[in-house]
């Protein structure tokens, strides 16, 4: 089953605002094994300048996929997440995320687009706090395999 | 293993100090099953092709495969690492080339990362073009971190 061009343009949000949590940073830092003391010592982050203890950057990746997962659970989608693998991914920090901060986030399908045997679908992800302030933009292209074959 | 053989987040690289051209250390990062797990449950993607071997041999792939975000994860702790406590990330992108497989056992794969300073921009900002390579196959292309460093 082909991804549903219809789909580009269309925005997806996630159900609730995201609690950045100490602990979450912190469990992050441990899966990708980083011991840096500014993600889990909310000292060391001072010292370093920041108000508290603050997110790697790819943490940003959790947030995103809360809007993202809206948009590829769509059954009118209709990707096979089994053959999806990772093609592209950037962010831009407006700031750091900081443990404290409330944000959404709010997808948007930019492109779906056949390459070789594979589909590619790209989307935009804004971070926000839910004061509005813009934290971080995530751009994710995605391929489904065989999705063009 | 970090990136310049220091104390993870203890040296603080100056913009000053900076040269273009410049290729800092290679250091090197393990991935295990394990690690994949622990990465599943922090990260919230439970795709099982990066778990679950039956699966992702049945959709074709070797073995299991590592999260395209692990790998961008440990290149950015390499740039962190680098960079030093006081450093911001303002922009950080990969292509992901190839897959870092991850078999089961009790060494599973290294994930290399190497980078050259690429260019210095106003706003004491840098540029690092970022290598990554797993079993000598290139698995980040297109990688570019770009930090704001003390001045």
């Amino acid at each position: 089953m082909a991804i549903n061009r219809d789909y580009v343009g269309r925005r997806f949000e996630a159900a609730d605002p995201y609690e950045v949590s100490r602990v979450k940073i912190a469990d992050f830092a441990r899966a990708i094994g980083d011991p840096n003391p500014i993600y889990r010592d909310r000292a060391a982050a001072q010292a370093a300048g920041f108000p508290d203890v603050i997110a790697p950057p790819t943490f940003a990746i959790v947030i995103s996929m809360a809007g993202s997962s809206a948009a590829l659970a769509d059954p009118g989608l209709g990707i096979n997440y089994a053959m999806v693998v990772h093609g592209e991914q950037r962010f831009e920090y407006a700031r750091q995320l900081l443990a404290g901060d409330v944000v959404t986030a709010q997808t948007t399908i930019s492109d779906i687009r056949d390459a070789g045997r594979n589909t590619l679908l790209t989307t935009s992800t804004e971070i926000r706090t839910v004061e509005g302030e813009l934290v971080c933009t995530a751009y994710s292209t995605i391929a489904e395999r065989g999705g063009a074959a | 293993m970090t990136a310049a053989g220091r104390e993870p987040g203890m040296a603080q690289v100056s913009y000053d100090d900076v040269k273009p051209g410049a290729e800092l250390p290679q250091a090197s990062y393990p991935v295990t099953r394990l690690s994949l797990v622990k990465y599943c449950g922090a990260s919230g993607d439970f795709n099982m092709i990066h778990w679950n071997e039956r699966i992702a041999k049945s959709v074709g792939l070797p073995d299991v495969i590592a999260h395209g975000m692990f790998t961008m994860a440990q290149a950015g702790r390499y740039v962190t690492d680098w960079a030093g406590p006081g450093a911001v990330v303002m922009e950080y992108g990969v292509r992901f080339s190839s897959m870092v497989v991850v078999p089961d056992d009790d060494i599973g794969a290294t994930i290399e990362v190497s980078a050259v300073v690429e260019e210095k921009l106003d706003g004491n900002q840098v540029v690092l073009a970022l290598t990554a390579r797993s079993s000598d196959v290139k698995v980040l292309t297109r990688a570019r971190a770009v930090v704001r460093l003390p001045g």
